[in-house]
């Protein structure tokens, strides 16, 4: 496996065997467009968010502790043009194409250090759609939160729309050494 | 129970070869990641080099999104009704190995099956870094993944592996 962990502590006590763990996972309802992991356990170094997401079209958005992250930068392409721009309390997953319910829109969303209450918190995230047309889009964003209380709760939202029952998004826990 | 990211299978090539093939895979996992060490045996074109096809179907059922750097600009292409997922600008080096990730998403469920692919590659004065989305138009579970070249061969020492990854 790749994450095992060979060795054993100084105690004698057998190490950990994981060290990319499932916490949690979510299908859509149909509906509601809010999938909302809250009481994330502290004994991780960082969480990794894997989503496919689809709706009737939605921009996707990103809740931490019940709010949207305090700056974004992105860069992105459409298939035929690059761009790359910034914005203040704005957590887009997705900035210029919305889901879709026959093309999956799939992202993986990284949240270091989440636990730290001594920093603030970074969240880089890689998405894309492709739907076999110029609706398309791939976009790598980053993310800050200027908070540094821990990161107990995400939400991934589709706006104004309801999760279709094919959405799946699982929450991971990856170990410190 | 499979673990929640278990490696599924390993391929070191001990000769050159044109493809690498995953076949009879599991069911059991939410996603699949491969991880590609390649190497060329003598260089080539970037739609050659890497082409990815699922449960051997050529027909025109792909296409995918890119965004690339060379180091000196970027661009986003695209192509539509491909009979395969290919690469945009990234050469594979006979010299230097590439890194390619794939991220199969909901790889046995009942939609279409999207695909997140990085390229890394430096050749100390060119190289390109490169982020894909890929769309494979077919409801059914992928069991099978190829990778393949269709100019030249994957030189000895080139590794590729999957892995399976599991919800909770």
């Amino acid at each position: 496996m790749l994450n095992t962990v060979l060795g054993t502590l100084s105690s004698g006590v057998a190490a950990s065997t994981s060290s990319y763990e499932s916490i949690a996972s979510a299908t859509g309802t149909g509906s509601s467009g809010t999938i909302t992991f809250s009481s994330i356990p502290q004994t991780y170094a960082s969480l990794q968010l894997r989503w496919q997401a689809l709706s009737t079209p939605a921009y996707v958005l990103l809740n931490v502790n019940g709010a949207v992250p305090n700056y974004l930068h992105y860069l992105y392409g459409s298939g035929s043009a690059v761009g790359a721009n910034g914005a203040a309390n704005f957590g887009y997953l997705i900035v210029n194409e919305e889901t879709s319910t026959t093309y999956p829109y799939v992202g993986i969303t990284d949240f270091i250090d989440y636990a730290s209450t001594t920093k603030n918190k970074t969240i880089r995230n890689f998405s894309g759609k492709d739907s076999n047309s110029s609706s398309s889009e791939i976009m790598l964003s980053s993310y800050l939160i200027n908070s540094t209380t821990a990161i107990t709760s995400i939400s991934v939202i589709a706006v104004t729309q309801n999760w279709a029952t094919t959405t799946q998004v699982s929450l991971y826990g990856i170990k410190g050494a | 129970m499979p673990a929640t990211y278990e490696k599924i299978a390993t391929t070191t090539l001990g000769s050159a070869a044109a493809s690498i093939t995953f076949s009879s895979i599991s069911s059991a996992y939410t996603d699949l990641r491969l991880v590609l060490v390649a190497q060329s045996t003598t260089g080539g074109s970037a739609i050659a080099n890497a082409r990815l096809t699922y449960n051997s179907d050529t027909a025109t059922n792909y296409s995918r999104t890119s965004i690339t750097g060379d180091g000196s600009s970027a661009l986003s292409n695209q192509g539509t009704n491909q009979a395969f997922i290919g690469l945009a600008q990234a050469n594979l080096s006979s010299a230097q190995p590439t890194l390619l990730t794939y991220d199969i998403f909901s790889y046995a469920g009942s939609t279409f099956k999207t695909t997140l692919i990085t390229t890394s590659q430096d050749y100390n004065g060119s190289g390109v870094v490169e982020r894909l989305v890929g769309l494979y138009r077919s409801t059914t579970a992928i069991s099978t993944i190829k990778i393949e070249s269709t100019l030249n061969t994957y030189a000895i020492g080139t590794i590729a592996t999957l892995y399976g990854i599991l919800k909770a």
